[in-house]
């Protein structure tokens, strides 16, 4: 042992600059990789069920649709919704595991280093936006199947919908791991908000028309702005009657002004900002 | 090399703390602790759980903001100047803070990287840090393969990456078995020689806290005596011993009567503390009316140091003790005769 200990590689911690925090932050991203790496089979099972949502509601409920969607098979209705909500289960549970770390006691090894708290934060969300982003892409590669074109245009303008829809959900999804104390919270979480969110947003079925209640509550969630310039991205790209276009790809409207997708992205990047900004106030109050 | 001297003169003590406080609500958990621990020793902090050592611990890592009180780092302010303190402390701690899905090389450079370590000499300083700890051919396994000793020992190898100026280990030896505990030791040492790290470390074994330059025992959120292993086991003094009777309480009750000892129930047995133990045995036998099982004498450990300060045995007090037991037993036993 003295041999080893003999010509000790003498180690400095160099104070904090940007740098070292930006080195943080990748670092923290870098682990969520590491284990995204080796852990795929699990992180993919969030697949299966918007790719259930798609294949079979889709192709089960065409028989009953095929009057009303003019001409327009309900996969392909469905597919923008079904990438938004992939990449929202994905980013959820992605953000989830900072409650794991801190059940498992790898968060104390992250709170007592050298580093802003802001640093851990952003990485874990950067960490969880990139893993759900990934997954998001994906689905999107499917998009021959349902009829969608490989528009490069399209292709391109819904990646960076879901990237931005990954970071903000990410975003979400920290602050409640901040927030909370317990793992099994999470699944209250998952059931009482995210599932909610997914029925309200309008993913599986056009936004307007609805009944008052649920146009309100579909107006208030905020899926509903990520879901709406996705689907009308799909549109731009699809071969469909105006009448189609109509029903199934109305817009969101607010008391009859319709919203530009647009202004629609930016809301979610607005919320996925202020998202980031509460949960690294919350995490820097954490003993 | 002028500098160095006034930084040095500046802050002599590795850790200095100063009638330090820290309240729950109406708890108050440490109340007005002192010491100092000078560079390079090995500083123990003993005493039964809830006396307010890991509240302590938590206070010196930044990880609990103290009520009131100050205490110095490596010469750093523990509140006032929290990243400095981090910068230069390492921290292994009672409960697993490893990733398990990772290898223990992933989790050594993880570390580094928080660190903000010098990349170029991260491979090297890993190498030194998993050869030292005897994990040299496990550095490509997941952490969640490796048994509880191995994960106790990457965790030191983990918290010696940065080289800290003061190492903080909370019962690192806890659960492990006597060759692993015995490994431990060794690095500790190794390191004191060779970095010159101040170790500040709690644990529940008596025998480990021998190995102690100094010993603090707390209770009930007060130090209650600080001093050298060997000057503690000399203020203790008199011999200690242990008999196991037929009848504790009439035992306790004739001790008292017949030689004015107070005796007390401890692990077992009836203990009790006087000069010459040996030579005092036969007296007790032959004046005892209780039948009498078994005797042991001995020589003051720390066990009786301990047991003089807070009353109990170490280990008693981790069951609660011996007192509340058999209150317990009591209880239960008058339950099953009605």
């Amino acid at each position: 042992m003295s041999a080893v200990m003999a010509d000790i590689v003498a180690v400095r911690v160099p104070e904090r600059t940007w740098r070292s925090e930006a080195r943080a932050v990748k670092t923290v991203w870098h682990r969520d990789m590491i284990r995204f790496a080796g852990n795929r089979a699990q992180v993919m099972t969030w697949l299966i069920q918007p790719l259930l949502f798609l294949f079979v509601l889709g192709s089960g409920l065409q028989s009953l649709s095929a009057a009303s969607t003019g001409g327009v098979d309900l996969k392909t209705f469905m597919f923008p919704g079904v990438l938004c909500v992939a990449v929202l289960f994905t980013a959820m549970v992605s953000a989830a595991s900072l409650v794991w770390d801190r059940e498992l006691g790898f968060l104390r090894e992250m709170m007592i280093a050298p580093v802003s708290r802001t640093s851990i934060v952003v990485g874990k969300c950067l960490g969880g936006a990139t893993i759900a982003a990934s997954q998001g892409v994906i689905v999107l590669a499917l998009a021959g199947l349902v009829g969608v074109p490989y528009d490069p245009q399209l292709i391109l303008g819904a990646f960076g919908l879901l990237v931005l829809l990954a970071f903000t959900v990410s975003a979400f999804g920290v602050l409640v791991a901040v927030t909370i104390k317990q793992a099994q919270t999470f699944t209250w979480v998952m059931q009482l908000v995210v599932f909610p969110m997914f029925f309200l947003s309008g993913a599986l079925y056009p936004v307007a028309g609805l009944p008052a209640w649920l146009e309100a509550l579909n107006r208030i969630n905020p899926l509903t702005y990520a879901v709406d310039p996705m689907r009308h991205l799909v549109f731009d790209h699809l071969d469909v009657s105006e009448t189609a276009r109509r029903t199934l790809d109305p817009g969101v409207t607010w008391f009859g002004w319709q919203l530009p997708p647009g202004f629609e992205a930016g809301m979610v990047l607005l919320l996925g900002l202020a998202l980031l900004g509460a949960a690294i106030w919350k995490f820097s109050r954490t003993e | 090399m002028l500098l160095c001297r006034s930084v040095t003169v500046s802050s002599p003590s590795a850790i200095e703390v100063d009638d330090l406080v820290k309240s729950y609500g109406d708890v108050d958990a440490v109340r007005g602790v002192s010491f100092s621990v000078p560079p390079g020793e090995v500083f123990g902090f003993l005493g039964p759980n809830g006396a307010g050592k890991s509240t302590t611990i938590n206070m010196l890592c930044t990880l609990a903001e103290p009520t009131s009180g100050t205490a110095r780092v490596s010469g750093f302010d523990v509140v006032a100047q929290r990243d400095a303190v981090r910068r230069h402390i390492g921290l292994v701690f009672q409960d697993p803070t490893l990733d398990s899905h990772l290898t223990a090389e992933q989790n050594l450079r993880l570390h580094a990287d928080l660190y903000g370590i010098d990349p170029g000499v991260i491979p090297a300083r890993m190498d030194q840090m998993l050869a030292m700890v005897g994990l040299a051919d496990r550095r490509d396994k997941p952490v969640m393969t490796f048994s509880g000793g191995m994960k106790r020992r990457l965790e030191i190898a983990r918290g010696l990456m940065h080289s800290p100026r003061v190492l903080f280990l909370d019962e690192p030896t806890i659960g492990l078995d006597p060759q692993t505990r015995s490994s431990i030791w060794g690095y500790i040492h190794a390191l004191q020689e060779t970095e010159g790290t101040t170790i500040f470390m709690t644990t529940h074994y008596m025998d480990e806290a021998e190995f102690c330059d100094r010993i603090a025992i707390m209770d009930r959120g007060e130090i209650v005596v600080l001093d050298t292993p060997e000057a503690l086991k000399a203020g203790v003094g008199a011999d200690r011993v242990a008999l196991g009777t037929a009848d504790d309480d009439a035992a306790l009750a004739a001790l008292w009567d017949r030689f004015g000892i107070e005796a007390s129930v401890a692990e077992g047995a009836v203990t009790f503390h006087v000069e010459d133990g040996e030579a005092f045995v036969p007296r007790v036998f032959a004046e005892l009316d209780v039948a009498i099982t078994s005797v042991a004498v001995s020589r003051p450990t720390l066990d009786d140091v301990f047991m003089r300060y807070t009353g109990s045995t170490i280990r008693d007090a981790e069951t609660g003790g011996v007192a509340e037991q058999n209150r317990a037993m009591m209880r239960a036993m008058a339950g099953a005769k009605r």
